[in-house]
């Protein structure tokens, strides 16, 4: 049964999810050096169109088709067929909710050029982001909302923590191993270009969560309310505590306190059907300290990961899930975690968020390293020292 | 004095070396620098990459040009800390001039030196 109201906020919030992927660009691309600024902004926006195919194409039918195994969906949906304008069994359109997820699918791609910033030939990324956005993204979706086996375990994931997070968080730690480190890194400084841009790329992605997290309600009701106010709030808690955090240590950063805030909107987008607001608070606070920490830890042990996308994302996602099976609350989501005492919906996160950990990271390693070998992740090192901007795009700012 | 005995030397060096030449110059007790982000090309006329048959001609590289105005005696030694602070052994390593100064007024106090 259709209805208007519902159609008119998916509509909206998927327009603000859309927005997120140049913001990743954006966001990315103040943190590189100037040579490299177009080539990181367009990343994000070829993985955007890369996925825009795909997912109309395959994606979808892989994910939200007839259940397989538990594993993947089957082809029921292939190029859309039978994906039409009436409402199926929800409340919205058939062909919003695919257009909806399909801006999830397309920033999660996104998210991953952190681990080959200022090193990747444009066409072994794309052939990667294909081969990813099939082989990881669209199964992992599939456990967790396509009605796949994680979800028959009882994981929650509101909107999107395990699937969008922990797999691009964790596939950019292994996309990274493979890649290796830019040259110079460790004994030349590589800093930011532009912190404006990078700020501004955090505002668009802030924006856009509304829609990521209270358009998980697939509703425009109290729940898409309350996700929209722990959303905010989560956000908002995570950027003080990563700012204070590293006032200690030296400066309260901007870079520092909006890294915060994506920290603390990454842990709250499992949660934010399920938590109040007093709890979010503390899952974005958490979220702004915890990875703050993993980011020192990646810097201690020498990895280029150098955008954090496996710091903030993926650690970040981690706690999400977890944090999910801890505070959630009855009245809001129907389920209640740890502080009620219901041990096994904090297990049921704890399974579902490492099955999806572990094989994010083993196929992403698997795909790279497969390409590396065949037809090489990186650019060559002259390449990489006039800059991606130029070598890859023949273009400068 | 009318910048009697000073020198000024100019070095053009890989931007991703500033640091390092910053670093070296303290140690032997220089502060004072002035630092232009510069484009240019030497001998090799930049770099050309190779694309699929194609190539693409990158003339003029991003460079760091570092200005000290020294005395006579501290120029070789100076020089030669930023060259070999400076050094990887590529092409495109960069080059340092000397030349002289004929006069050095402080804004501050009218001073000449």
């Amino acid at each position: 049964m259709l209805d208007s109201g519902d159609t008119a906020w998916i509509l909206a919030a998927t327009a603000l999810v859309m927005l997120m992927t140049p913001g990743v660009g954006l966001f990315y691309g103040g943190l590189v050096r100037r040579k490299n600024v177009i080539s990181m902004i367009a990343l994000s926006f070829i993985a955007f169109a890369l996925v825009s195919i795909q997912w109309v194409l395959l994606g979808y039918t892989l994910s939200f088709g007839p259940d397989i195994a538990g594993f993947v969906g089957g082809l029921e949906f292939l190029g859309l067929s039978g994906v039409g304008m009436d409402a199926g069994s929800g409340t919205i359109p058939s062909l919003l909710f695919m257009v909806f997820q399909l801006v999830f699918a397309a920033i999660t791609l996104a998210i991953l050029t952190s681990a080959v910033a200022e090193r990747v030939k444009v066409s072994s990324f794309i052939i990667f982001g294909v081969l990813w956005t099939t082989i990881v993204y669209d199964p992992l979706a599939h456990w967790v909302w396509g009605g796949g086996w994680t979800a028959a375990l009882g994981t929650l994931d509101f909107a999107g923590g395990t699937v969008v997070h922990i797999s691009s968080g964790f596939s950019a730690l292994a996309l990274a191993l493979v890649v290796g480190r830019r040259i110079g890194f460790g004994s030349h400084i590589i800093e930011p270009n532009n912190i404006p841009m990078t700020l501004l790329g955090a505002a668009l992605l802030w924006f856009g969560w509304f829609g990521f997290n209270a358009g998980s309600a697939l509703a425009a009701n109290g729940l898409a309310a309350n996700a929209f106010v722990v959303t905010n709030t989560a956000a908002a808690a995570g950027a003080l505590a990563w700012m204070f955090a590293s006032w200690v240590s030296g400066r309260p950063s901007s870079v520092g306190f909006v890294s915060g805030a994506i920290a603390g909107l990454v842990a709250i987008t499992p949660a934010a059907g399920f938590v109040d607001v007093l709890s979010s608070i503390v899952i974005g606070a958490v979220a702004g300290l915890i990875c703050y920490r993993a980011m020192l830890f990646r810097i201690s042990k020498g990895l280029d990961e150098s955008l954090d996308a496996w710091a903030v994302h993926g650690v970040g996602g981690l706690w999400g899930a977890l944090a999910t099976g801890i505070f959630a609350v009855p009245a809001i989501g129907g389920y209640d975690g740890l502080i009620y005492g219901n041990v096994s919906q904090f297990i049921a996160q704890a399974l579902g968020a490492g099955a999806a950990l572990v094989y994010a990271f083993g196929a992403t390693y698997v795909i790279a390293k497969v390409l590396d070998v065949t037809i090489g992740l990186r650019v060559s090192e002259v390449e990489e020292y006039v800059g991606l901007d130029i070598s890859q795009h023949g273009e400068k700012v | 004095m009318e910048g009697d005995g000073m020198k000024k030397i100019e070095a053009y060096i890989r931007p991703e070396k500033l640091d390092e030449v910053k670093s070296a110059l303290d140690e032997v007790g220089c502060a004072g620098m002035t630092v232009i982000d510069v484009r240019g090309r030497g001998e090799q006329r930049g770099i050309v990459l190779e694309y699929r048959g194609k190539a693409i001609e990158v003339d003029l590289l991003p460079k760091v040009k570092i200005e000290l105005f020294v005395d006579d005696e501290s120029v070789d030694a100076l020089v030669d800390t930023i060259r070999r602070s400076a050094h990887t052994g590529k092409a495109g390593d960069g080059r340092i001039f000397v030349s002289p100064v004929e006069r050095s007024v402080k804004v501050r106090d009218e001073k000449e030196e």
